[in-house]
């Protein structure tokens, strides 16, 4: 038996050097830390790239060494880094590592040392996609989606080395999360202690649980489809290599099927979607519960809601390829499987809403995180429900609509999530509270900031304005305003960039110097908030197990001493 | 209990847990749960690449693109590809002895039916190797023809998949050397096992998609 599920202490392997502490470390809560680093760092690197495109976007030729080249190197590494090394690694690797074993009563993960490797391997990939940047002719301009025959033909940058880089490094890290995600799921089917039900995990455990198990349905087929491109690439062979006219001539490949890509690419790229939103759904249920003193409205329909977004979201792939020529009927079958997720999604949304009605409302820093989720949330997804029609995409296809609906939905709503998530795990985390004042500043700045970015991007798309362009040039249905337009975006872009600045001297300074926090500063019932050290140590638990008694949302009980009770507390 | 029914719980109206066993009583172990858990990853690698191969194959139908028919050249099937079936499929017998032995506590039948299914497997690898020579030699490049493309790949998958399963199995044997581990070595022997016999089965899908194309 694993020794996860015994009661006393039985040889947990306990590091005695400061290298087997912190960096060779097996304990679920230091590898989450090295994960959530790695990604904010990776993730730093994506958001300088998006300065630089704003720049050349609001002040064309502002930054001389941007060429129509670089513009697109510049895009492609910015969305492939922000969706799978920051937003997938932080919440799965870094979220899913810290509150899984906390939250389900487990002393660690069950294979803590293919956690740890999962950890190395991942920062391999990061190694490798960065090595992207330095190889001749640079990282890879092919868009975030990577389509060949584009991708791996002569003009598109980056398309002998940079490619190469970028489809290995997936490649690696689709091994590293296959590790970690085995271990998730895993975990939460085996090591929950003794009285945790299934429905009485807390919902974040239950959106990183489900966006594991997607995870891991979802990316094998990014394995496959890197693979098969790089083997095209490589080898000669033509799984996606048509026959071409590339400078005046035929290229020797055959028959490949271009469209194969794509089937496989957002077989993948849906479900990432999800992967990404469902550990934020999770999260931000708990953080409206806590900071609302109220149980989280219809907890049952939000478990079941998770888990059939789930499965509906691979089913849907296709509505990224309404212009893509396939069959249409394909097109109508994807457009209803597309509207029908919006069910599942709205009653979360109703349920969050309902939960704050009347909810006895404390608006801490991640409290104002969670509520701006959701007007994010609820704006992104009704552009969403536009695009998911044929007919409406078709004309707003590959403009700025599409531009300001997925940042909206799946780049601003879950970095939200993550920045409250953050505000609100650090006293346990590191046993020190921020700065206030510091913290209402960042959220502020980011939540009016992402409006000022995002909404005119909406209006330069009806107009038009095509996505992934370096410029506008003189075009006929292109008013002037679009460039004033532009302009003011990018200021608002550049304030949201240097505000996150706040963020980062807030969370050093109280790393030092924060006041020390009370080991549930917020009042919250579940376990992770009881573990018997703050922060927790290796092992989490002392000598015994915890046993859970009940659901994680027992807030605003009418008792004298404290208005919530414990998982972890019996019944009178 | 069904997990319908424990999907259902109303957690907020019980509180309590009198009457819950100790988890540790009742859960199969977490590796037996974690190599189930990857089948599911194999399964949906498998199946994607065997409709890709679909896919491609049915190119011509698909998609006119000036070229008369399709470039789908299917490879043949020589005696090799059956022999080495055939030694995958007794190595996966040699596994089941192994796991039955396991159970009734044979200690020493299950260690030499094990390593007999583990040099079986290896011997599978090494026809599978000798295969892809053959095909080479006989101008079956993986450039020449997408179908050889998807026979190199769809092969490498599957003998990836069977060299991660021998070393896991070498360990085992490594264990069973130890009598302090022999709990540790039967679970590894049964899931050694389970695992032959689901990539047994892939195989054979896989032959059978060569066959049948
Ligand atoms: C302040 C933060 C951000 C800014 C200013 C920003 C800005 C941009 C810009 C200017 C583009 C290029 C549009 C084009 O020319 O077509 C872009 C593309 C993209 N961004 Fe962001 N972005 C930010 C954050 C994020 C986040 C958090 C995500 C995570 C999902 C994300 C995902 C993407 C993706 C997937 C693309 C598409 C890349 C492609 O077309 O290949 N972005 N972003
Ligand atoms: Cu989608």
């Amino acid at each position: 038996m694993a020794t996860t599920l015994a009661d006393d202490l039985r040889p947990l392997h306990h590091p005695k050097t400061w290298i087997g502490k912190y960096v060779w470390s097996q304990d679920h809560k230091v590898i989450a830390v090295q994960y959530g680093v790695t990604a904010v760092g990776i993730g730093l690197v994506a958001l300088v790239l998006s300065v630089l495109m704003r720049l050349q976007l609001g002040f064309p030729g502002s930054v001389p060494w941007i060429q129509p080249e670089n513009y697109l190197q510049l895009v492609s590494m910015h969305g492939m880094i922000m969706v799978v090394y920051l937003l997938t690694a932080l919440l799965l690797g870094g979220f899913g590592n810290y509150l899984i074993p906390l939250m389900v009563g487990a002393r660690d993960m069950v294979f803590p040392y293919v956690n740890m490797l999962s950890y190395w391997v991942y920062l391999l990939s990061v190694i490798v996609l960065v090595a992207g940047f330095f190889v001749p002719g640079g990282a890879t301009g092919a868009g975030w989606t990577l389509y060949p025959p584009q991708a791996i033909t002569e003009g598109t940058p980056g398309y002998s080395w940079g490619i190469v880089s970028m489809l290995v490094s997936l490649a690696i890290f689709i091994i590293a999360f296959t590790m970690g995600g085995l271990n998730y799921v895993t975990t939460v089917l085996q090591a929950r202690c003794k009285g945790m039900t299934l429905m009485r995990m807390p919902l974040s455990v239950w959106g990183i649980f489900t966006a594991s198990i997607m995870g891991l349905l979802a990316f094998p087929a990014l394995f496959v489809a890197a693979i098969m491109m790089l083997l095209d690439h490589l080898a000669g062979t033509s799984f996606f290599m048509p026959t071409l006219f590339s400078f005046g001539q035929t290229t020797d490949t055959v028959g490949g099927n271009p469209i194969l890509f794509q089937h496989l690419f957002w077989f993948f790229g849906h479900p990432e979607v999800y992967i990404v939103a469902l550990p934020a759904f999770g999260i931000v249920s708990d953080l409206i519960s806590v900071h609302a003193r109220r149980n989280i409205f219809g907890y049952r329909m939000m478990v079941w809601a998770i888990v059939i977004i789930g499965g509906l979201s691979f089913l849907v792939w296709a509505h990224h390829m309404y212009v893509s020529g396939m069959n249409p009927y394909f097109g109508f079958f994807f457009a209803i499987s597309t509207l029908v997720i919006a069910i599942p999604t709205a009653i979360k949304v109703y349920n969050w809403l309902l939960t704050l009605w009347r909810g006895d409302i404390h608006l801490r820093v991640p409290m104002l995180f969670a509520i701006a989720f959701i007007f994010t949330f609820i704006h992104g997804g009704l552009t969403g429900l536009f695009l998911g029609n044929v007919s409406v995409d078709v004309p707003l296809s590959d403009t700025y609509f599409v531009v300001g609906h997925f940042h909206m939905v799946m780049g601003v709503s879950p970095v939200l999530v993550i920045f409250g998530a953050i505000y609100h795990w650090y006293p346990k985390m590191t046993g020190r509270m921020w700065n206030k004042t510091l913290g209402q500043m960042h959220f502020w700045f980011t939540f009016l900031g992402t409006y000022a970015i995002y909404m005119p991007m909406h209006y330069i798309g009806i107009l038009g304005v095509p996505r992934r362009y370096f410029a506008l040039g003189e075009t006929a249905f292109i008013p002037d305003s679009v460039a004033i337009a532009n302009a003011g975006i990018t200021i608002a872009a550049i304030v949201v960039f240097l505000a996150q600045g706040l963020f980062f001297i807030n969370m050093i300074w109280s790393l030092f110097r924060g006041p020390k926090a009370d080991p549930n500063p917020w009042g919250a019932a579940s376990l992770e908030w009881q573990t018997p050290d703050t922060p927790p140590v290796h092992g989490n638990w002392g000598p015994k197990l915890p046993t859970v008694y009940r659901w994680a949302y027992d807030y605003s009980v009418p008792r004298p001493e404290r208005d919530f009770i414990p998982q972890n507390e019996p019944p009178a | 209990m069904s997990i319908f029914s424990r999907l259902s719980e109303k957690s907020w109206e019980t509180p309590g847990n009198q009457g819950m066993a100790d988890p540790e009583d009742y859960r199969p172990d977490a590796v037996t749960v974690g190599v189930y858990v990857y089948f599911g990853v194999a399964t949906i690698i498998f199946t994607l690449m065997a409709a890709a191969y679909l896919v491609r194959q049915g190119m011509d139908t698909l998609m006119d693109h000036g070229i008369d028919g399709s470039d789908w050249a299917a490879m043949p099937e020589p005696l090799l590809l059956w022999i080495n079936t055939g030694i995958l499929a007794v190595s996966s017998l040699a596994f089941e002895l192994a796991r039955i032995s396991a159970r009734s506590g044979a200690a020493g039948r299950m260690e030499t039916m094990t390593k007999l299914g583990g040099l079986l497997g290896l011997a599978f690898l090494v026809g599978q190797l000798i295969l892809w020579r053959q095909f080479q030699a006989q101008g079956y490049f993986m450039a020449a023809n997408p179908a050889n493309a998807f026979f190199y790949l769809l092969s490498a998958a599957h003998g990836l998949h069977l060299a991660g399963g021998l070393y896991a199995c070498g360990r085992t044997v490594g264990l069973m050397a130890n009598g302090a581990e022999e709990a540790r070595a039967r679970r590894n022997v049964r899931l050694c096992a389970i695992y032959w016999h689901f990539f047994l089965v892939v195989w054979a899908l896989l032959v059978a998609l060569l066959v049948a194309t």
